[in-house]
C-alpha cells in the first residue's frame, strides 16, 4: 500500500511561511496600460501584503520631443504643440507660450485680448477640474458622477469650440493676441453654461462630499506636509490642499487677473480630501472670475456695422491682383468657416497693433500691397517673427500648478530654446513618497488627486 | 526683489557671480559652478531672501546660438552684380570641431520664494569638456528628477545625485536629443527588454 501525501493547502503553507518566519514582497507591476492608471505611466511598488513598501515611477511613454520640435518651427507653429502638452486644458498652454514670446518682443496685447485670454484660461481650468475630479471619483465607483461631470464638461467645451472652432487641439493662441474674437452671444451664452455647471457641482457635491466610501478612501490617504510638498517644488491645486495659499494669479498677475476679484482656497491636511475640496472650490472660483471678466471685457466691434460689400477671398483676391482694389477699405472678406471673427474690426480688436509679430487682417492681405508685403514677411522662410537676444520664462497657473515657459531667443526667426515645465512634473516625482506605507488601493486616488497628463509630464 | 539684496549676494559671493543682469523685469545671475551650492544654500536659507521654491532647473546648448536655424541665407555685403547674376548665398555648416574649453552649455535654475514673491534666474556655464556641476538633490528634493531629465536630454552630470538615470528616454537610447549637434530627424530603435 502507498501512503498518498496531501498537499498543503493555501492556509496551511501561509502558518508554515510565518511559522518559520520567511516573509516575502511582492513586486508588482502597475502600467504602463493599465485600467486604473489614466495615462501611460509604469509604476513599480513592492508590496508587503497589501503595503507599499517602496516604489518607483517610470515615465516617458508619451515623450514625443515638444522641446526639441519647438526649437525648429517658427513661433506661431509651435502653438498646435503646446495644445498637445495638457490636452484637456488646451488654452492655458497656448496663452503662456504666447506670453513668454510677447514678453521677448515686449508687445501688450490689447484689454480685450486679454479679457478673452482670462475668459478662456479659466473655462478651461473648469474643464480640468471636472475631469479630474470625475475621473477620480469614477476609479472609487462613483460612475455617476464621472458622467455628471463629463455632461458639464461637455458644455463648456462647447462653448469653446464656439470660439476657436475645435474642442481639444485648438491652437487659439497667436504671439500678440487671439486667433478670433468671440463669436455673437457669447456672453449670454456662457452664463447659462455656468449656471448649469454649477447645478451639477452642487448635485456631484451632494454625491460625494460626504459619501461615506468616497470620504473614507480620500481622507487621510496621500498626505504630504506644506514643507515637503514646497521641497518638492509642488504648486497648484496639491499645494493648496496642504494649507499654502500660493497661486500665480495672485502672486505674480499677469494678463488682467489683478484686476478681477477671487480668493484662493486651501486646505489643511494634504490629503486626498482636501484637494478635492480645494479644486470643488477652485471652479466656483473660476466660474466668478469669468462673470467678472465678461462684465469688464472692453466692447469689441461686434456692433461696427461694414455695411458694405462681402467678398468671397478668392475673388478678392483677383480682383486685387487687376488692380481693382477703389473701395476695398470698406470692404469685408468672407473666409473659411473656421476664421470667423478674424476679419478687419474683429482682428484689430484681439490682436496688438504690432508689425513685428501679428498678421495683417486678410482684407489687407489680399487688398493692398502693404498688407502683402506684411504678411510675406512674417509668414516666408527666413523672415517672421524675430525676437532679440534674450530669454523670459513666464509662469501662468495652470490648471494643476505653474506652467511655465522658458523660451530663449537668438534673433532668429525660431525659438532658440524652448523649455515647458509642466506642473504635473514634480508633483510625479513626488508620488513615491506619497503612496510609500499606504496600502495598495490607496494609490488610486492619490494617482487621480495627482491629476497627472501624460503630455505634459513626458512632452 | 531689491537690487540692495541682489549686490549684497555679489559682494558676498564675490568669487563666484560672474555678472548679474536684468532682462525684461527678470532677475539672472551667472555664477560659477564651484560657488553654486553655497550661492544655492544661501538663497533658501537666508530670511531676506527666501528662496525656498526651486520651480525649474533646465539646460541650454549654446552650440549654434546666434547662427541663425534654416533661415533663408542673406548676402552679408551687396553685390556689385545684377540679382540674376549674383551667387545665391550659400547657409553657413556647422559642422565644426568643438572647443575643449567652451563654454557651451548653461544650466538655468528658476528660484521663487514664496513669501516674498519674487523669482530669480541661476545660469551656470558649463565646459564642453566637461559638463558637470554639483547636485541640488540635497536641499530639494525637486531637483532629484530635474536633473534625471537634464541629464538624459543634454548629457550634463550632477555630481552627488543619487539616482542618476535616463528619464524620459529608455536606457539603450543613445546620445542626448536636445543638444545641438543631435539631429532632428534621426532614429533609433525603440529597443524592448530582450532585443
Amino acid at each position: 500500500m502507498t501512503t498518498t501525501t496531501t498537499p498543503p493547502t493555501i492556509e496551511q503553507a501561509a502558518q508554515a511561511r510565518a511559522a518559520s518566519g520567511e516573509t516575502r514582497h511582492l513586486f508588482l507591476n502597475m502600467g504602463p496600460s493599465h485600467p486604473a492608471m489614466h495615462g501611460i505611466i509604469q509604476l513599480i511598488v513592492e508590496l508587503d501584503g497589501e503595503q507599499v513598501r517602496r516604489a518607483d515611477v517610470e515615465i516617458g511613454y508619451l515623450h514625443r520631443a515638444f522641446e526639441k520640435d519647438a526649437e525648429a518651427v517658427p513661433y506661431n507653429s509651435v502653438m498646435p504643440y503646446t495644445d498637445r502638452l495638457n490636452y484637456v486644458s488646451p488654452l492655458i498652454n497656448n496663452f503662456g507660450f504666447c506670453h513668454a514670446v510677447e514678453r521677448l518682443l515686449d508687445i501688450t496685447p490689447t484689454e480685450r485680448c486679454q479679457y478673452i485670454r482670462v475668459i478662456m484660461s479659466e473655462i478651461s481650468r473648469i474643464s480640468d477640474h471636472l475631469t479630474c475630479v470625475g475621473a477620480s471619483a469614477m476609479e472609487m465607483g462613483a460612475f455617476t458622477v464621472f458622467l455628471y461631470m463629463i455632461k458639464a464638461r461637455e458644455w463648456l467645451w462647447e462653448l469653446v469650440e464656439a470660439v476657436t472652432g475645435a474642442r481639444l487641439t485648438i491652437s487659439y493662441g497667436r504671439v500678440g493676441g487671439v486667433k478670433a474674437d468671440l463669436p455673437e452671444g457669447f456672453a449670454p451664452r456662457t452664463l447659462k453654461v455656468l449656471e448649469d455647471v454649477r447645478g451639477v457641482l452642487i448635485e456631484c457635491d451632494k454625491l460625494l462630499t460626504r459619501n461615506r466610501i468616497f470620504v473614507d478612501r480620500m481622507q487621510d490617504t496621500g498626505v504630504i506636509s506644506k514643507e515637503r510638498a514646497i521641497n518638492y517644488g509642488i504648486t497648484g491645486p496639491f499645494l493648496r490642499g496642504c494649507g499654502v495659499a500660493l497661486d500665480v494669479r495672485k502672486a505674480n498677475p499677469y494678463f488682467v487677473y489683478d484686476r478681477l476679484q477671487f480668493d484662493v482656497p486651501t486646505g489643511a491636511h494634504g490629503d486626498n480630501y482636501d484637494r478635492y475640496l480645494v479644486r470643488m472650490e477652485e471652479m466656483e472660483q473660476s466660474m466668478r472670475l469669468i462673470e467678472q471678466a465678461l462684465r469688464q471685457i472692453p466692447a469689441g466691434p461686434l456692433n461696427v456695422d461694414f455695411e458694405g460689400r462681402v467678398l468671397p477671398a478668392d475673388l478678392m483676391v483677383d480682383e486685387a491682383k487687376m488692380g481693382r482694389v477703389a473701395g476695398f477699405q470698406q470692404v469685408r472678406v468672407r473666409l473659411d468657416p473656421t476664421l470667423e471673427g478674424t476679419t478687419r474690426g474683429f482682428h484689430g480688436a484681439v490682436n496688438a497693433t504690432e508689425k513685428r509679430a501679428v498678421l495683417p487682417p486678410k482684407e489687407d492681405t489680399y487688398g493692398n500691397i502693404e498688407g502683402l508685403m506684411h504678411h510675406f514677411k512674417l509668414i516666408m522662410l527666413g523672415h517672421g517673427i524675430r525676437p532679440p537676444q534674450g530669454e523670459f520664462y513666464s509662469a501662468v497657473e495652470g490648471a494643476n500648478g505653474e506652467l511655465g515657459f522658458y523660451v530663449v531667443s537668438d534673433g532668429s526667426d525660431r525659438a532658440y530654446r524652448v523649455r515647458c515645465r509642466p506642473p504635473c512634473f514634480t508633483i510625479m516625482s513626488a508620488l513615491p513618497e506619497l503612496i510609500v506605507g499606504e496600502l495598495l488601493s490607496d494609490i488610486i486616488p492619490t494617482f487621480g488627486s495627482i491629476n497627472m497628463i501624460g503630455g505634459e509630464l513626458d512632452r | 526683489m531689491t537690487a540692495p539684496l541682489l549686490s549684497a549676494l555679489q559682494q558676498r559671493f564675490a568669487p563666484y557671480v560672474r555678472s548679474l543682469q536684468e532682462y525684461r523685469g527678470q532677475l539672472t545671475a551667472v555664477i560659477q559652478r564651484e560657488g553654486l551650492v553655497a550661492i544655492a544654500q544661501h538663497l533658501k536659507t537666508d530670511p531676506a531672501l527666501a528662496f525656498d521654491f526651486l520651480m525649474d532647473l533646465t539646460a541650454v546648448d549654446y552650440l549654434k546660438f546666434g547662427k541663425t536655424q534654416r533661415s533663408a541665407p542673406t548676402l552679408k555685403t551687396p553685390s556689385p552684380l545684377p540679382y540674376y547674376m549674383t551667387p545665391k548665398p550659400v547657409a553657413e555648416t556647422w559642422n565644426r570641431q568643438v572647443q575643449h574649453d567652451e563654454q557651451r552649455f548653461d544650466v538655468v535654475y528658476h528660484f521663487f520664494s514664496s513669501h516674498y514673491h519674487h523669482r530669480l534666474r541661476l545660469r551656470v556655464p558649463l565646459a564642453a569638456a566637461d559638463p558637470s556641476v554639483p547636485t541640488l538633490t540635497s536641499l530639494w528634493a525637486g531637483a532629484n528628477w530635474f536633473e534625471r531629465e537634464v541629464y538624459d536630454m543634454f548629457g550634463i552630470t550632477f555630481t552627488g545625485h543619487p539616482d542618476l538615470r535616463r528619464l524620459l528616454m529608455y536606457p539603450e537610447f543613445e546620445g542626448h536629443p536636445l543638444r545641438k549637434d543631435y539631429p532632428i530627424d534621426r532614429r533609433q530603435p525603440l529597443l524592448g527588454p530582450n532585443v
